[in-house]
């Protein structure tokens, strides 16, 4: 008689037993405040579709301490996803290959950073210039 | 000293399929020195204390990929991981996570090896050839497209760490799909039509959401989650392309 019995553990609560797993579900999480901020721009267009009074009425929707509350959330949100994206970028891309070499890790994720940076300040630049 | 040798608590999650419903822990009272491994403190246990503690080990030296285990929560080669990294607090062993238990520390691997066979793990030759032709000439460029791959020794850590596999057992996982990369992208081989049937399958690369723990876990920096991120690449190429190409594709 066969005596093997195999145990399969169950897999409840998987994210929270490994610190990895954990910064995984927040980087996933935090997804939901890009999509969201995407709803915020996509009805902004909306309203500016709807006319003038439609628009300032939304602009002014923006300045209360609700909507200012959720851009902060957002900001740290979305800067948190930014770093995680570029974090696991390396490994998802095929290897770039720079001057006979294999373009380490690091630069990749260093590289994506930058042109994040340099992607938000001149939009802030040019938004700040329009704004003025 | 000598009358006062120092221990180290091992914790082990213990099943034996005849006796045990479900696993249990144990702990077990083990002499230390800082020179020992994690592997070497559980052969003390069925050296000394438990002959009926059942793991799987033979080379010792990260060679081999036998000795997989979690060790305190952490997928690592037991061989590998060292007792004073630890002392004095106590380490829990535990069975790799994911893969059924067959008994204490030792894993059923069927499951695994069906996907090995599954991927051809060989190279299938663009044409028949014959020894009159002489050997396969390969660039140094050529043989970097696919030798971080070829390293990988089936210790099955990376499914150890990898979420979804534990979710749906069903899913090829990072191993066999960093084996299939590293025979798809031989410049030798022809046989990559019939391994992405396989990656473009329920059980394929989409199952993959990027959590990234494999390649973190990987004793040998083969990068799994490379070979599975860059054949979602190839899949997507590969749906969208059969409706240019003439022939069709995809089954």
């Amino acid at each position: 008689m066969n005596k093997r019995r195999p145990y399969v553990r169950p897999m409840d609560g998987w994210w929270r037993k490994n610190p990895y797993f954990v910064e995984y579900m927040i980087h996933e999480g935090t997804a939901l405040f890009v999509a969201a901020y995407a709803a915020v721009l996509l009805i902004g267009l909306l309203r500016l579709a709807q006319g003038e009074a439609a628009w300032t009425a939304w602009l002014a929707t923006l300045q209360g301490s609700w909507a200012i509350l959720f851009h902060l959330l957002a900001l740290v949100a979305i800067s948190y996803h930014t770093y995680t994206w570029f974090k696991i970028m390396p490994r998802t891309m095929p290897p770039v290959i720079v001057g006979g070499k294999k373009l380490a890790g690091w630069v990749i994720t260093a590289g994506g950073l930058a042109a994040a940076a340099a992607a938000s300040l001149a939009l802030l630049a040019l938004v700040w210039g329009m704004a003025r | 000293m000598a009358e006062h040798p120092k221990t180290i608590e091992i914790e082990v999650l213990r099943y034996h399929p005849e006796k045990d419903k479900t696993p249990h822990t144990q702990v077990f009272e083990v002499p230390f020195t800082d020179d020992m491994s994690v592997l070497q403190g559980v052969q003390y246990i069925k050296d000394y204390l438990d002959g009926s503690l059942s793991f799987r080990w033979s080379c010792r030296m990260a060679i081999c990929g036998s000795c997989g285990m979690m060790i305190n929560g952490i997928p690592s080669l037991s061989c590998q991981t060292f007792l004073r990294d630890y002392y004095p607090a106590r380490v829990r062993v535990e069975a790799l996570a994911h893969f059924p238990i067959e008994r204490d520390l030792v894993i059923g691997m069927e499951g695994f090896i069906d996907k090995l066979e599954s991927i051809q793990p060989y190279i299938i030759p663009k044409e028949p050839r014959t020894p009159a032709q002489g050997e396969y000439l390969q660039t140094p460029e050529q043989l970097a497209q696919y030798e971080q791959f070829s390293s990988c020794i089936n210790c099955l850590l990376c499914y150890a760490a990898c979420p979804q596999f534990g979710l749906n057992p069903s899913f090829i996982g990072p191993a066999a799909t960093a084996l299939l990369h590293r025979y798809n992208v031989d410049s030798r081989d022809g046989g990559k039509a019939e391994r992405m049937e396989l990656i473009n399958s329920e059980e394929g690369v989409f199952n993959c959401t990027a959590v990234g723990y494999c390649s973190e876990v990987c004793p040998k920096h083969v990068d799994p989650a490379n070979a599975v991120n860059q054949n979602k690449t190839n899949s997507a190429a590969d749906y969208f392309l059969r409706f240019l190409s003439p022939k069709g594709g995809a089954k």
